[in-house]
């Protein structure tokens, strides 16, 4: 891998609060090596602010090895940037060339409103999960983790959907702003195991009811989620939401 | 002498003893009682989810924006448990024995065998809310092996089981946070404790959106708040772990254990340049089916691939043929830099080895052929067979290694090198996870208890939700018992308000210092001196040396420190100061404790303290105890816990 090195602009933006408007600033960052990831160039790019007296861009992180859905910028139109199935923590210099200027926003969305300069509050996504993303058991209560075995093309599917680390950006790359891969992810999950079964129909009502309430729009059909997940949670995923939506509301007359 | 409590009886029967004979609290009176649970990793979210459901009133807090998104969720191998599912000779003794030989004979006998235990509840518990384990085709468990252990006992999701776990009891939290029981505080950030009469009752938290200051009233508070691994400034922790809510009850009493037992963990992602700011786990279950090995010629300057088998060297393998590549991290790490530093380190920085997955492609794709029943295909085929074997067990770690690296080690063999990853030392606290201030519990990473000089990997996620699921809501009634005739104690009460006063006045002291040097400067700076001569090995001289510089570096940050920005404000560079200063005071006591202990055991590495062929050597006459640092004015003394073993025989470990 050859590594090479840059000068970039950076069109950021930024605002105090949630508040105050908001506005892009323009900066000149040096030397970027190829070798560095996203989040350190904006390092490098704070510290250089820091040392000239200006304040440096608040943004959220916190693994940077793009487990724990802290991260959450739109760079250049896209949620965590240009490579497939990559969070902004991992997206790295080498998708850059000398010379370029690089957009950075925060995620956009009513239901997620921006604290500060690229950070954005997500506890929308937490009060859904309260509506019903889990199963009842205290602990305690369980029987012997062998007791029930489960198919494991079944138990694969339900870990594929359980991969979703609930970053936003299906929300942010949807122009309804729909929180519907999240949900179907969190829906799938549980109604593919036999630990779900009980719940399963409230589980999908209460959530969906949830997650009207916070203000996500409706699917759009246009899969543009699915295309900026870095987790590549499939919409698949959605259309089974659907049918326990269905199924559920159905038999619930 | 400190004494740990631990109950009376053998050892199998102590803690069935202690349960059977704990006070408890009536649900009315679990109604009226309050518990802080301060960190929502695997160990605070199954607390405070475990205490909920048991009816007391909850209130939870964490740094980042979810619960979810705590340090747990990078874990990625698996959990221990002594499921004995693989038939393989595993037991409760076993997994207790291991790990107690695998922590070097420094950990406490009650503690562990309870931790064993209750390991097998654990993946009950986890598979009943729906954790999305591993399974074989029969639709029942998969394990898989881990360092220092020769059964299989290790469950997973593939390269992302502490996210599942951790997803697992954040759903049980949201559950009681949507019934009521437990009150949910995200972007709060712990900055004192309050005491009053001698016990825990409560802390002064910071919004970390607004910056305002609250206090909280709590009968009891538990810090669930991880280890302080980025002491080191480069780790495999995430961005915000930090010591700060540890550091802040040890300057009020609490004793901190052991603070220089510290894992650096074999295999992460070589360091690439200044710009880093963290360094990436390449899982231990890489071990499983990897071959780590160097070149046999010195400064050898060839492609890995161009290199033939007879002039490799499968170091551990070679040195340590019982365990091989599966030897524990203490051991194998220092094997790593013992062959770097002798000259045969590759890469670029030569800091580093090769970790390879060729013969484990064509194994897999061998054994794909016969399960398959294909008959005799091409090698190309068995190529790809055995790609897709590795891709499905590995697939995501090996993903994240092309990410960062650009070289795609299905073709090339990944480049490895230690990294600090994992702290055993933390806070003091007895077979009740209670710390030296009474009310105060500490649990998970943030304890010392379990894993003594070195963890065996796949035990932290299974401390961690044994002490939240399984330990806590025992050991904690037990105290509350008593305080059910503690009325809630108002707020504006003199301790709440000094306690308040003196975070303020820190903060204020630390924006008002407007001097020219970042925050990031300073951590980098300690880090360097702390990973020198605190690190992987260590020596009197060098330790003396870096508390003096240490010393002088803490008077130059709290002289010219610059912090942007204001108080009553979102302001991360504000956060990350209070942090850096609380892990330069505990770099101080790092370097002191290794000084004190003058043997070396498991990730404590004493270069005067070895045997002839290079391996740790203990002094159990003089060392076989706790050290446990209190904090006297801006100086520590020691206290100690003598470790008694009354089954496992301590012995000088031998991987051979
Ligand atoms: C990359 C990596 C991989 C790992 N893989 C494995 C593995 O495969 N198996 C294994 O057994 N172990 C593994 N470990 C170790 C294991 O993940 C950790 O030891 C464990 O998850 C720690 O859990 P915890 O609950 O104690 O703390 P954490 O998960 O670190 O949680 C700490 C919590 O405290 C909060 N907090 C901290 N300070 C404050 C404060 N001042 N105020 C308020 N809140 C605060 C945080 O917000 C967070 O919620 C791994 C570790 C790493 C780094
Ligand atoms: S579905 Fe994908 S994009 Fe949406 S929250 Fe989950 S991981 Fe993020
Ligand atoms: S910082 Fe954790 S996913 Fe990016």
């Amino acid at each position: 891998m050859q590594h090479y090195s840059m000068n970039l602009k950076l069109k950021v933006w930024r605002q105090r609060n949630a508040n105050e408007q908001g506005h892009f600033e323009t900066y000149d960052v040096e030397n970027v090596s190829s070798e560095m990831s996203f989040l350190e160039m904006i390092d490098v790019l704070n510290e250089q602010l820091i040392s000239k007296g200006g304040e440096p861009i608040a943004f959220d992180h916190d693994c940077r090895e793009g487990i724990c859905g802290m991260c959450s910028m739109v760079i250049d139109g896209r949620p965590h940037g240009p490579w497939k199935g990559t969070t902004t923590c991992q997206l790295h210099m080498r998708a850059f060339k000398d010379g370029d200027m690089i957009t950075v926003e925060p995620f956009r969305a009513n239901a997620f409103p921006v604290i500060k300069d690229l950070m954005v509050s997500r506890s929308a996504f937490d009060r859904i999960i309260q509506a019903g993303g889990y199963i009842s058991v205290n602990t305690g209560n369980a029987v012997d983790g062998n007791a029930l075995p489960i198919e494991k093309d079944k138990a694969d599917d339900a870990f594929a959907a359980a991969a979703c680390i609930g970053c936003g950006a299906c929300v942010a790359a949807c122009k309804n702003a729909s929180a519907m891969l999240f949900v179907s992810a969190k829906v799938s999950h549980l109604a593919l195991l036999p630990q779900g079964e009980p719940e399963r129909k409230q589980r999908v009502v209460n959530m969906i009811a949830q997650m009207d309430k916070e203000g996500f729009g409706s699917c759009t059909n246009t899969y543009a989620c699915e295309a900026e997940c870095p987790k590549e949670i499939s919409v698949l995923n959605i259309a089974r939401l659907n049918r326990e939506y269905l199924d559920a509301t159905l038999s619930a007359d | 002498m400190l004494d740990a409590k631990i109950p009376q009886g053998s050892l199998s029967e102590k803690w069935t003893k202690y349960k059977g004979s704990v006070k408890l609290v009536n649900p009315a009176n679990k109604r009226k009682l309050e518990i802080i649970v301060v960190g929502t990793g695997l160990a605070g979210s199954s607390a405070a989810a475990s205490l909920g459901e048991m009816g007391y009133k909850v209130k939870a807090f964490c740094f980042q924006d979810s619960p979810r998104r705590a340090h747990s969720i990078a874990a990625q191998g698996g959990i221990n448990a002594a499921k004995n599912y693989q038939n393989d000779g595993d037991s409760t003794y076993r997994l207790f024995y291991d790990t107690i030989k695998g922590g070097d004979y420094r950990a406490r006998e009650a503690n562990v065998h309870r931790l064993a235990e209750v390991s097998t509840n654990i993946i009950d518990q986890c598979v009943a809310q729906g954790v999305p384990f591993a399974r074989e085709y029969g639709g029942l468990l998969s394990n898989r092996s881990f360092g220092g252990t020769q059964v299989q006992r290790t469950f997973y999701a593939a390269g992302q089981t502490g996210q599942q776990l951790l997803i697992g009891a954040y759903q049980a939290l949201e559950r009681q946070v949507a019934l009521g029981t437990v009150e949910m505080f995200a972007r709060h950030e712990m900055v004192e404790l309050v005491i009053i009469d001698g016990k825990a009752r409560g802390i002064i938290a910071r919004n970390l959106v607004t910056g305002e200051l609250e206090r909280h009233f709590g009968h009891a508070v538990l810090l669930c708040t991880g280890g302080y691994g980025n002491v080191f400034y480069l780790s495999t922790n995430a961005m915000g772990s930090n010591v700060t809510a540890a550091w802040k009850v040890h300057r009020k009493g609490a004793y901190f254990a052991n603070p220089c037992f510290t894992q650096i963990h074999p295999t992460c992602i070589p360091v690439s340049g200044d710009h880093q700011s963290k360094l990436t786990l390449m899982s231990e279950s890489l071990r499983n089916d990897g071959r780590i090995w160097v070149p046999a010629k010195q400064s050898d300057n060839r492609a890995p691939n161009e290199i033939p088998e007879e002039e490799r060297d499968y170091y551990l393998e070679r040195r340590y043929p019982a365990f091989g590549n599966l030897v524990p991290r203490d051991v194998a790490s220092r094997a790593a830099k013992e062959r770097c530093d002798a000259g045969y380190g590759v890469g670029t920085s030569k800091q580093a080895v090769y970790l390879d997955y060729a013969a484990a492609i064509q194994r897999y794709g061998k054994a794909e052929e016969s399960k398959r029943n294909l008959g005799s295909v091409s090698s190309e085929t068995i190529t790809a067979l055995g790609k897709e074997v590795v891709k499905e067990k590995y697939g995501n770690l090996f993903d994240m290694y092309e990410k960062i690296t650009g070289e795609n080690p299905y073709e090339v063999p990944m480049r490895i090198y230690p990294a600090v990853h994992y702290t055993m030392g933390g806070l003091w606290v007895d077979y009740e996870l209670k710390t030296t201030i009474d009310g105060l519990y500490a649990l998970g990473e943030a304890n010392f208890s379990d894993h003594g000089a070195n963890r065996l990997g796949a035990s932290a996620l299974m401390q961690g939700l044994a002490d939240g699921y399984f330990v806590i809501p025992y050991t904690l009634g037990n105290y509350l018992a008593e305080e059910i005739r503690t009325n809630n104690i108002p707020t504006d009460h003199p301790a709440f308000v000094e306690a308040e006063k003196n975070a303020s006045e820190r903060i204020n002291k630390l924006i008002s210092i407007k001097g020219k040097q970042t925050v990031e400067s300073f951590h980098k700076r300690l880090g360097k001196i702390i990973w020198d001569k605190c690190g992987m090995a260590r020596s009197a001289e060098g330790l003396k040396q870096a508390i003096e510089e240490v010393r002088a570096l803490k008077k130059e940050f709290w002289s010219d420190v610059r912090i942007p920005g204001g108080i009553n404000e979102m302001n991360p560079e504000l956060d990350k100061a209070g942090r850096v200063a609380d892990f330069i005071e505990l770099g101080e006591l790092m370097c002191l404790d290794a000084l004190e202990r003058n043997e070396s055991c498991g990730g404590h590495f004493r270069e005067e303290y070895q045997t002839p062929d290079g391996e740790a050597l203990r002094d159990d006459e003089n060392y076989m105890y706790v050290a446990a640092w209190e904090m006297k004015e801006e100086n520590w003394q020691l206290h100690k816990e003598s470790l008694n073993y009354e089954i496992v025989k301590p012995s000088q470990r031998s991987y051979k």
